[in-house]
């Protein structure tokens, strides 16, 4: 039998699981509405190419703006990710470049031999995006993709961008599209965080930009990551430790040069990414590490191997280290 | 209107539909002949090989190849080309006899099917051989990517059609089937499926590892205009692909023909020997293969 004390301590709000995609914007933060679409829509104005594709996702994937820009080169699949990429295969296989968006999970999960096969061997330009990344959804691993880019890393031609905020998808749009062969996008929809305008960036195919300077530290970080990056090396300049901060939109093929450049220092090198600490950004840095022979140590900052629990984003951030105050917490325990 | 199950070798002499004449019959029969001899050939330079499968299907291939396709052999890449996508990617040999019965693969080339470098491998690929339209072989890709053609050809004005190969053992894939309904959702009447029905698949008899049938059902309730016919009688196929033909416009319903073959046909030596995914033939047996081929086939012809 138990007792119920009367004296009611006054609880913090409950935070909740909310909507399927919660927005990782800080409040107030400044933010582009549905930058994917947007840019799809401006990419296929200069290029009668460009097609576009969902399998039962459209709104949920801002192909929704591209679908009622264009409803003549817009293709719904239905909830069927082999057809939607063997059809995207199909498409490009007569010279039209496909946006063929889902979610991450079942495009990497559920459609990869149509992709690797129908798309990638053939090296045809089609455009895989893929909503809810990583850990960008409080539902559970049934949503959460914490191993696309593992998947998808092993798969020839695959050319994978993961993009930090609205600037990097507005840039990369066209390119994707310009460039010959297969892309997978780690989309970010809805409300995308406007981050990288304020540091002289633009966005390279397959290029690492250095962000800010810094003596004590190096950040290797790729996707909404970066963001994080940024506000922890603001941080930790409160404690005194100058952070410097190295962007890697292009997970494959990856800018070793760059990164290897700013990670042979005396610096401690530490990786960010949104994505499991297996076959990810880490190991990608870590390979070229290795290769280049440099003996040097690499911390990462990463989700567990394991499958993440359901809730509410900022609860799973903080709990799986993604969260900026973790993030600092860590350096200041590595730097001791 | 779908017409129905025509289950048996037509006999000799039958007269079928409006304009499937005696020389159309005997032009597809005689390219169905050459289409087995070089199967055979191209087997017997590996020892091994898919040749029931080739022999069983080489009506489909003479009479699509050799009757409906509109291509030009020295440019296979030609925009308005119809397609063919060969699915089943061990099909290939079959498919390479019928390439080099079109012209657009040299005769000699066939025996260097399988072999090192060769433009020919065992399973059919685009980037290897010039006419493939696809790489085949991870089986219920082809329908999807077809329905992905149908769509991009229509979009960009073409009255090309898609025709893609495929066999039985693919209807037990679920991508067979979500195809099969975006084909008709988007109502892509230009694309023809052709099934290769030899009821056998690489665990056995198709009914005994996962029943398909009843087939024609399945796909008519798809909402698939659907024939079935006798695959390996020419005349049925010209007339099943002429009713394809009639009615195929950008925007109508998908049409499927489905082919009841026999494996190993038109080599009674093969026709009788045990059915097998992969069929075994020993070395002394290939010249026994062709000689019952060429009889069968003379026979036939002089009859």
């Amino acid at each position: 039998m138990s007792t119920t004390t009367t004296t009611a301590t006054p609880a913090k709000p409950k935070l909740k699981t909310s909507a399927m995609i919660a927005s990782f914007a800080d409040p107030g933060q400044k933010t582009s509405s549905a930058p994917f679409g947007h840019a799809l829509v401006k990419a296929a104005q200069e290029n009668d190419r460009i097609v576009g594709l969902t399998a039962d996702l459209g709104k949920y994937t801002d192909m929704h703006i591209f679908a009622q820009a264009f409803p003549e080169r817009f293709f719904q699949m239905g909830m069927a990710e082999q057809l939607l990429f063997g059809a995207a295969a199909g498409l490009a296989e007569t010279g039209l470049v496909p946006f063929a968006s889902t979610y991450s999970v079942f495009a990497a999960r559920r459609a990869y031999d149509f992709l690797c096969l129908d798309a990638a061997e053939p090296n045809l330009n089609v455009n895989i995006v893929g909503g809810l990344p990583g850990l960008t959804t409080g539902y559970g691993p049934s949503h959460q993709a914490t191993e696309d880019m593992a998947i998808f890393r092993g798969m020839p031609n695959l050319t994978i961008v993961d993009p930090c905020d609205s600037v990097d998808i507005e840039q990369a749009v066209p390119q994707l599209a310009a460039s010959e062969g297969p892309t997978y996008l780690r989309l970010l929809r809805g409300n995308v965080p406007t981050v990288l305008d304020e540091y002289g960036y633009t966005f390279e195919l397959g290029k690492a930009k250095v962000l800010r300077g810094g003596n004590d530290v190096v950040f290797i970080s790729s996707g909404l990551m970066t963001m994080r990056a940024l506000q922890a090396a603001e941080a930790l300049a409160a404690h005194n430790v100058d952070v410097a901060v190295v962007h890697t939109p292009t997970i494959k093929p990856f800018d070793a040069e760059t990164v290897l450049a700013e990670i042979n220092t005396g610096r401690l090198a530490v990786t960010l990414e949104n994505h499991s600490v297996v076959g990810g950004l880490f190991e990608t840095v870590a390979s070229a590490v290795v290769t280049a022979g440099l003996g040097k140590r690499v911390v990462p900052v990463a989700l567990p191997d394991q499958f993440l629990d359901a809730g509410a984003l900022p609860t799973l951030h903080d709990r799986y280290g993604l969260a900026t105050d973790r993030i600092v917490a860590k350096v200041l325990a590595e730097l001791g | 209107m779908p017409t129905e199950t025509v289950q048996d070798a037509a006999p000799q002499g039958q007269t079928y539909q409006a304009g499937v004449t005696p020389e159309r019959v005997d032009k597809i029969s005689a390219a169905a002949y050459r289409i087995r001899h070089h199967a055979l050939n191209m087997g017997e330079v590996q020892g091994q090989g898919y040749v029931g499968q080739a022999l069983g299907a080489a009506d489909m291939l003479a009479t699509v190849y050799g009757d409906q396709l509109r291509f030009r052999a020295e440019d296979p890449h030609w925009e308005a080309r119809d397609r063919f996508l060969l699915s089943t990617g061990h099909y290939a040999i079959g498919h390479y006899a019928a390439l080099a019965e079109a012209g657009i693969v040299p005769v000699q080339e066939l025996e260097t099917y399988g072999s090192d470098d060769s433009r020919l491998p065992m399973s059919g690929m685009s980037t290897y051989t010039p006419g493939m339209e696809i790489s085949g072989g991870s089986l219920g890709h082809g329908l999807t990517i077809a329905v992905g053609m149908a769509l991009g050809l229509r979009y960009q004005g073409s009255n090309a059609r898609v025709f893609n190969f495929l066999s039985d053992g693919e209807l037990d894939e679920g991508s067979t089937w979500e195809a099969a309904m975006g084909a008709h959702h988007h109502q892509l009447g230009n694309l023809t499926a052709m099934v290769d029905i030899n009821a056998l698949q690489a665990d056995g008899k198709t009914d005994t590892v996962l029943r398909t049938e009843p087939v024609t059902e399945k796909w008519e309730s798809f909402g698939w205009y659907t024939q079935r016919v006798d695959g390996n009688d020419v005349g049925a196929l010209l007339a099943a692909f002429d009713n394809a033909a009639a009615q195929a416009a950008a925007v109508g319903r998908p049409s499927v023909i489905l082919c009841d073959t026999k494996v190993g046909r038109g080599v009674p030596l093969l026709e009788e020997r045990e059915k097998a995914h992969f069929m075994r033939i020993e070395e002394h047996e290939w010249q026994v293969c062709r000689e019952q081929l060429t009889a069968g086939y003379e026979g036939k012809a002089s009859a």
